[in-house]
């Protein structure tokens, strides 16, 4: 296996976390990876160095972008009572931050995963959303107040902003 | 050094939490939130939510990947995978039939070639049954049907000839799709059965093919060059199947 090949498959486990936590579906999780690491394997020759973590993850996320497009003509479904008194406070708590996940607008989700979950910085992740480095501090900031107010039970803001 | 008596900004304290502040303004930064609470607080319900995030998400990556992310799997025939997706499933479904299929793509459906098998079961449902106006432009003016629903759909649409399997071509209409035009086509038997053929592109480069009932329709999907296709029809399954392949071989014939 080339070392190309052994970059990217060292990555798997890692897009796998990023993927359920910004699709939240685990089939559609699996499905953004096998169409990202399809794609990877078909750019091989295209791809002339630099760092294939960013890469990867820039992939990932521009798919994800397309199909939250396709998927936006159906309504955002949510539970109505998910409030289980049996739950153990760990699962509660992740619960409560998927609900709140499940709330952000999509480019805010993918900066707070990008930088909280998977450890990139603010560099990384503004080339990955191709965006200067300002809007990503701006909307990891709109992330962060948003997560906050809806898991502290707060009204989360109308507002849809960039 | 910096100057500890400038504020410290709302991105500071992010730069702070996320380890992207210059080293001389941490200690700056520490004696800002000793000296304000309301700062010091939000820093810690953003650390806190680091933490739930890492406890909800970090097995994820320590559960064992699953056979279809498998590099060498995916990487053993990258063209062919690619391209032959459809075929090779078309095969396997011919073969083994329904169960063996099922098992064979235990992979789930891509949710965008959901998408177009709901738009198109719809379409289905609600045109197939229409007895005066099912199309919009008829059959018999095929070659205009063909040109409008090219240019309109911004790709070539060819009506496949299903005479083979008893198919005639009722007419076409043009319909909206998940992401853009969607072709619709509408075949009949001499008995009064059937079958519409949708397509429109779709971000998947290649899906294979599956097998969805609902009511009393089934189809058959696949992707193929970004485009995606719906085989509708009657609950026949090895119909069904005649009539897609049909389909199948035609589009890859003239390339989409």
């Amino acid at each position: 296996m080339s070392a190309f090949r052994q970059s990217v498959e060292a990555m798997i486990p890692a897009l796998r976390r990023y993927a359920r936590a910004l699709a939240r579906d685990m089939d559609a999780a699996d499905d953004l990876v096998q169409d990202t690491l399809v794609r990877a394997l078909r750019s091989e020759r295209l791809f002339l160095g630099g760092d294939i973590r960013s890469w990867l993850y820039t992939i990932l996320t521009n798919l994800n972008k397309n199909r939250r497009r396709s998927l936006a003509r159906r309504p955002l479904l949510m539970p109505l009572h998910d409030d289980n008194p049996d739950a153990s406070g760990t699962e509660a708590e992740g619960r409560d931050i998927e609900r709140a996940l499940a709330t952000l607008v999509e480019e805010q989700r993918a900066v707070l995963l990008l930088v909280v979950l998977e450890g990139m910085s603010y560099r990384e992740v503004a080339d990955i959303q191709g965006v200067p480095i300002g809007t990503v501090m701006s909307r990891l900031a709109r992330a962060r107040a948003h997560v906050r107010a809806v898991i502290e039970g707060e009204r989360p803001a109308l507002r849809r902003v960039k | 050094m910096t100057d500890p008596t400038i504020p410290v900004t709302e991105d500071e304290l992010h730069a702070y939490v996320d380890d992207e502040l210059p080293a001389e303004r941490r200690g700056d930064v520490e004696s800002w939130l000793a000296a304000h609470p309301a700062d010091a607080e939000r820093v810690a319900a953003w650390r806190r939510m680091a933490e739930a995030l890492h406890a909800r998400y970090d097995a994820v990556a320590n559960e064992p990947v699953p056979p279809r992310l498998d590099l060498e799997l995916l990487d053993r025939k990258p063209r062919r995978w690619i391209l032959g997706a459809a075929a090779a499933s078309l095969a396997a479904f011919l073969a083994g039939g329904a169960a063996g299929w099922v098992a064979h793509g235990a992979a789930s459906p891509p949710a965008l070639l959901q998408n177009v098998t709901g738009e198109a079961l719809d379409a289905h449902r609600l045109y197939v049954v229409d007895v005066r106006h099912p199309v919009e432009v008829p059959g018999d003016e095929k070659a205009h049907l063909q040109q409008w629903l090219t240019r309109r759909c911004g790709r070539t649409v060819q009506a496949p000839e299903l005479e083979a399997t008893g198919l005639k071509l009722v007419g076409g209409r043009l319909l909206p799709g998940p992401t853009g035009p969607a072709s619709f086509l509408m075949y009949e038997s001499a008995s009064g059965e059937r079958f519409t053929v949708y397509a429109t592109k779709t971000a998947i480069e290649a899906a294979q093919m599956r097998y969805t009932t609902q009511d009393n329709a089934a189809a058959l999907s696949w992707a193929e060059r970004g485009v995606g296709y719906v085989v509708t029809g009657g609950t026949d399954r090895t119909r069904l199947t005649q009539v897609a392949r049909l389909v199948y071989d035609q589009a890859e014939r003239s390339g989409g």
